[in-house]
């Protein structure tokens, strides 16, 4: 017993440090390696480093970490005044989801062959968390950019309060039946090769989390269960808890990034459910034609915040 | 609610225009917003939610008598997902294109509540074949309002229905545009409603006439 718990807070530990870390370990020549921009990697070495060496692009060869046998197409080398930083111009952009590896070929410094060494360069890991997570909140909302949900959605912003608490209840759940259905995914179906079964599980998952939820809710906090109980069975209704999981499996996410992912979707949720609901309170007030009334202009104005949700592509903080 | 008395004609004209999955009782909203763009699309997904409820219906029908009330809903998703998970392999093996277009929404037809619906409102408590016409009916009915959003959306905002150029030009791009989705589907919505409210008020009037007191 005690020793699980030692092996368990070693590997919290270590999950912390990899985190602090992140990809940018290199003790040798070459110190530093990072992306920049769409298209280039700068290098930052040690010492100053020989121009006939350094301006040469057949002295490095990059590809993308899983597939080291697809080289990318280096267009030029150029080396800074001082010798000291190297930037590579790759043909095409740079697919910043996936490590890359730098092979510099024979470094050449100060007449001195330092022998061959790679690098690999990868973006910051709580900067790509982060991203997911924006990008699940806002620039690729359930919502409003995926329109998954829209049943309950719908159906649950016609009051603030109701808008609220039920997502609040939603992200709860959310978070829960994704991490197992990770764990389930990447421990049981994959190993075993059931991947097929995939659907039946994670919808199984999913209604065993919100039971489980309800009845622990229940027993532990009636007076939160008084709140929020009533929105638990609509949970099971909204197709965002079962493409979480679907969506983790077919991206091959890891745990941390599951967690963002489904915490970026919750909370996405809750962030639409609100605006929708504070517009709807005002839309009770106006004179709306009577064809329209109730779910067809509720449509119109989903519509309008899909639009204006569109401003937020492209954007990219990382 | 006690069993049908509906002929099998009248189940399949409930789901299609009465009861509408998509227009009049606004459910399975996601698919119909989402993935409408074409009409190739919308008839594709229509088939996987015809083949997903007329099996599942027929599934309950049977069983029914062996279900016990309180796991009811539990037996009802699995039954889905059992059937998703069958068509969702089907159409990856055999039209494995249409397959990549559609994304996830074809594993996402476990979720759509029209299905649970007719099986909770319907095929618990029907015959196999009442139970097989009206997963027939709100089949159609799903694909007919996925083809009509499908062609309105095509047509407006390419130029093309089915892929062949009809118009030669592109009127409104805007149409493509995800966001569209949701205007059309209020509009049709809002159509639906007016059409409703004018048969009505020629159905008063019509009896008012009949009873003699307008002219």
């Amino acid at each position: 017993m005690k020793k699980g718990r030692a092996a368990l807070s070693l590997f919290f530990l270590s999950c912390a440090a990899a985190l602090l870390i992140g990809g940018c370990n290199n003790p040798k020549f070459i110190k530093k390696a990072e992306f920049h921009g769409t298209h280039l990697i700068v290098l930052t070495f040690a010492g100053p480093v020989d121009p006939e060496w350094g301006e040469n692009s057949a002295s490095f060869s990059v590809n993308e970490k899983p597939d080291p046998d697809i080289l990318l197409e280096v267009r030029g080398v150029t080396l800074s005044p001082d010798r000291t930083r190297l930037t590579i111009e790759l043909a095409d952009p740079i697919n910043q989801d996936q490590p890359h590896q730098v092979v510099a070929r024979d470094i050449l410094s100060q007449g001195k062959d330092l022998g061959t060494q790679s690098v690999t360069v990868a973006r910051p890991y709580l900067g790509y968390l982060f991203s997911i997570f924006l990008g699940a909140l806002l620039i690729q909302n359930f919502v409003f950019s995926k329109y998954l949900g829209l049943c309950v959605f719908f159906g649950t912003s016609q009051k603030k309060t109701t808008a609220v608490g039920m997502g609040i209840t939603f992200t709860f759940v959310i978070v829960f039946a994704s991490l197992m259905s990770w764990f389930f995914y990447q421990f049981i179906l994959k190993p075993y090769r059931l991947d097929y079964l995939q659907i039946i599980v994670f919808i199984g998952l999913v209604s065993l989390t919100v039971q489980a939820v309800d009845t622990i809710l229940r027993k532990i906090n009636p007076a939160l269960f008084k709140a929020f109980g009533v929105y638990l069975v609509l949970v099971i209704a909204n197709c965002i808890v079962i493409a979480v999981p679907l969506i983790l499996a077919d991206n091959e996410y890891g745990v941390f990034e599951s967690l963002m992912l489904a915490l970026g979707a919750g909370l996405g949720f809750l962030l639409a459910l609100f605006l929708m609901s504070s517009v709807r309170e005002r839309l009770d007030l106006a004179d709306v034609p009577v064809s329209y009334r109730g779910l067809p202009i509720a449509f119109i104005v989903a519509g309008l915040f899909a639009l204006s949700f569109m401003g937020f592509s492209g954007m990219s903080i990382f | 609610m006690p069993a049908t008395t509906k002929t099998n004609l009248q189940l399949v004209v409930n789901g299609l225009l009465n009861e509408n999955p998509i227009f009049r009782l606004a459910l399975s909203m996601c698919p119909a917003v989402g993935i409408s763009t074409t009409v190739a699309n919308g008839l594709l997904l229509g088939v996987a939610v015809l083949f997903v409820q007329v099996f599942s219906s027929c599934t309950i029908s049977l069983i029914k008598n062996h279900i016990h009330p309180r796991i009811r809903i539990p037996t009802y998703t699995l039954t889905i997902a059992t059937w998703v998970t069958v068509i969702d392999l089907l159409l990856a093996a055999y039209l494995p294109a249409a397959y990549q277009a559609m994304g996830i929404f074809v594993r996402l037809i476990v979720a759509f509540a029209i299905i649970t619906m007719r099986l909770e409102v319907f095929a618990c408590r029907n015959t196999l074949t009442a139970s097989f016409w009206d997963g027939i009916g709100m089949g159609f009915g799903f694909m007919f309002g996925m083809v009509v959003l499908g062609a309105v959306r095509e047509v407006l905002g390419m130029g093309t229905f089915l892929g062949y150029d009809v118009l030669g030009f592109r009127p409104m791009l805007f149409f493509v545009l995800p966001a569209a989705g949701f205007f059309l589907v209020g509009f049709m919505m809002a159509v639906f409603n007016y059409a409703e409210t004018v048969y009505h008020r020629r159905a008063r009037r019509a009896a008012a006439v009949q009873a003699g007191v307008v002219k």
